[in-house]
């Protein structure tokens, strides 16, 4: 049975591939990072070396998790840092709100984080009565819609300037323009107020450096700085995997970060939090809590085959190369994280059964694998979530198939004659193509059967 | 190949028999078990895997010509085959696979195999001969020797069609888009032929172009390269 999920996806990108306006927009948006991208990766001395080279960072911290983290966490408290260890969402999100009670805090403030997506932060904060506004320009605007980031890095890719415009006329009365730096302004004004008024400003992290016990946020619009330093208080909320060893390893994550990600050298924003405001310091927040998730990551960290999945650092770059995301876009897949990563780690997070789906939907081009900047083995742990799923649970009729089908496997002389047989029919074939079996339908809905030829190769080869 | 496309592996064997090779062919194999391996069924997989296994014993080199079958035998097979009674001949048989325009130019240190094609080409590269493999000048190395014939690339041109094995039926919606995107990139450079190194990838294409009544075909390295 297909789980509900998948019934879901199915129905959504059949709905999705058929707009071919979806289809040229998302080409259109993608055609500039991918030029941009290539243009940075080439000021690289050798940026497969880079790739090597992340990997092991990668690899070092999430091998030797536990002892980093520990680093990690001690130089933090040391600064006066709250910090606090998240099994799984529920305790996260009671963390948040329980100081939000205790605080009273009305309004919060949020810079971009795919951590606080997974575990659903703003429906319950706006539960408790509390306006949770995001400041980062794409998730303001899609939280404007009432709707999901569409792509981890770009929410609001899909949304063309007119229909942004559109939006911010219905919701924000502003006057139509659909010149970027007029939107742009539309929403700085919007958000400069709610920066000042807000109790509480939450953050992400991108990477969480043991050796100094800081984490570092990378942006571009400034929005992240005035959402941590303006608030009396400063949560953020980290994934156990974004740990790293050392200082100098920002060197190279961070520009990686931004070429993949974006086709910057370097983002315009980059800061680094080591606790609140110390004594001898003007400014900063009051209070600085640092929330760190596990929700799942142990899991996959046990899962020797997919481990380096924990590598990630979020650029999206997969989304960006990979034909499945390109054409069903990123609502379709009903994750946190879409695209080849979200497809690799939903089912570990989420339940196998239920996403395996998404390790179905793909062609096993490869393309993610390829381009991944801290070399995640992508597309063969879709494999392994295919195997591990048919393990579990196995497709009965599915299994019965491939079962026929090793049968028959060993008597090709048979199949051959067969097909002999069978051959002067098939043309026949298209005039009774609703009678065929639901695979070939699925074939012959959009696509030509092939030519049949005349004679096998096996015929051939015993003739000649 | 050896029912819808035979011509495919005649041509295979007529090349190398002019390049002065002995060409067998194993009868008892009839696939090298990769439907059920990506659908997920491993040991089913295996049952097929092994008949190839056993029949290709020896140390003659093996010559699919498939970038995706070829990937199955020599990237696959060791781990479809660890800890299995095969393993050892699972690894044998995967170090004497190789795809057919590969063994033509690495292996055998051949491009101008004297044909002729006076038709203007564009190619398309099978993703697992691509990326599996490492499989791209070798098929353009070929073509440009062909007398008469001028390749042509295509717009994106390492993107996949979307034919994908089984995900073509089970998700034939994302499969046709992504087809429809490259035999449009296809169609742009004006080209009266697609080639490619993998019969499943054109028979997704061709199947498309059909139904759309395009003019492009569809044709097979291996058969380019028999033309004289």
């Amino acid at each position: 049975m297909a789980s509900l999920f998948a019934t879901k996806f199915k129905v959504r990108a059949t709905q999705i591939t058929a707009d071919l306006d979806h289809r040229a927009n998302i080409r259109t948006a993608l055609h500039s990072y991918e030029k941009a991208r290539d243009e940075k990766k080439g000021q690289y001395q050798d940026w497969e070396a880079a790739r090597e080279r992340a990997s092991e960072i990668k690899w070092e911290a999430v091998n030797h998790l536990d002892s980093y983290l520990l680093e990690f966490v001690s130089k933090l408290t040391a600064r006066g840092t709250k910090v606090f260890w998240a099994g799984n969402g529920q305790e996260a999100r009671d963390y948040i709100v329980a100081l939000a009670k205790e605080r009273n805090a009305r309004t919060i403030i949020k810079s971009k984080s795919m951590t606080t997506e997974e575990i659903h932060l703003n429906d319950l904060l706006q539960k408790i009565g509390c306006e949770v506004v995001e400041s980062d320009l794409g998730e303001f605007i899609v939280q404007l819609r009432d709707e999901a980031p569409y792509h981890l890095v770009f929410p609001a890719m899909h949304l063309t300037r007119h229909q942004i415009s559109d939006l911010f006329q219905q919701k924000l009365h502003s006057a139509p323009s659909e010149n970027p730096e007029d939107l742009t302004m539309i929403a700085r004004r919007e958000l400069r107020l709610k920066y000042l008024q807000a109790d509480i400003g939450i953050s992400g992290a991108n990477f969480g450096v043991a050796e100094t016990g800081m984490i570092s946020i990378t942006e571009n619009e400034g929005n992240a700085r005035l959402t941590t330093a303006l608030p009396k208080i400063h949560v953020a909320l980290m994934g156990i995997e974004k740990v790293i060893p050392k200082l100098s390893d920002l060197a190279l994550l961070l520009p990686m970060l931004a070429t993949a990600g974006t086709g910057q050298q370097i983002t315009c924003y980059n800061s680094m939090f080591g606790g609140p405001r110390q004594e001898d310091e003007v400014d900063g927040p009051e209070e600085f809590h640092l929330i760190l998730l596990d929700n799942h990551r142990t899991q996959l960290l046990a899962d020797s085959e997919q481990r380096d999945a924990l590598h990630c650092i979020r650029c999206g770059a997969c989304l960006n190369v990979c034909p499945i995301f390109r054409n069903v876009g990123g609502h379709t897949y009903d994750t946190t994280y879409q695209g080849p990563i979200g497809s690799v780690i939903t089912p570990h997070l989420r339940g196998l059964t239920d996403w395996k789906h998404l390790s179905e939907a793909s062609s096993l081009c490869g393309a993610c694998t390829e381009t991944c900047p801290v070399k995640i083995d992508l597309h063969h742990h879709l494999l392994q979530n295919r195997r591990n799923a048919e393990k579990k649970e196995p497709n009965l009729s599915e299994q019965f198939a491939f079962r026929a089908f090793a049968l028959l496997a060993r008597y090709p002389a048979i199949v051959n004659w067969l097909a002999r047989v069978g051959r002067p029919f098939l043309p026949f074939a298209k005039v009774v193509d609703a009678m065929m079996p639901a695979p070939v339908r699925a074939w012959t809905s959009s696509r030509d059967l092939p030519a049949i030829a005349r004679k096998s190769f096996r015929d051939y080869w015993r003739e000649r | 190949m050896d029912q819808l496309f035979p011509s495919v592996g005649i041509s295979v064997v007529r090349i190398l028999e002019k390049l002065g090779h002995t060409v067998d062919f194993k009868q008892s194999i009839f696939c090298c078990g990769q439907p059920a391996f990506n659908a997920g069924f491993w040991d089913e997989s295996r049952a097929v895997a092994v008949r190839v296994v056993e029949a290709l014993t020896g140390d003659e080199p093996i010559v699919l010509p498939s970038g995706s079958c070829a990937a199955m035998i020599k990237n696959f097979y060791p781990e479809l085959f660890r800890s299995t009674a095969q393993a050892e001949a699972a690894v044998q048989v995967s170090r004497r696979t190789f795809e057919f325009s590969s063994f033509l130019v690495d292996q055998l240190g051949v491009t101008d195999l004297g044909s002729r094609f006076p038709a203007k080409v564009t190619f398309h590269d099978g993703c697992h001969g691509l990326r599996e493999l490492k499989i791209k000048r070798q098929p353009r190395m070929l073509l440009e020797r062909v007398k008469d014939l001028t390749l042509v690339e295509m717009e994106d041109q390492t993107s996949c069609c979307g034919f994908g094995g089984t995900f073509c039926v089970r998700f034939p919606m994302i499969s046709t888009a992504m087809g429809e995107t490259k035999s449009t990139f296809a169609l742009e450079t004006g080209a009266e032929y697609l080639v490619s190194n993998d019969s499943s990838c054109l028979m997704h294409l061709q199947g498309l172009l059909s139904r759309q009544n395009r003019k492009l075909k569809t044709i097979h390295l291996a058969d380019v390269l028999a033309s004289t």
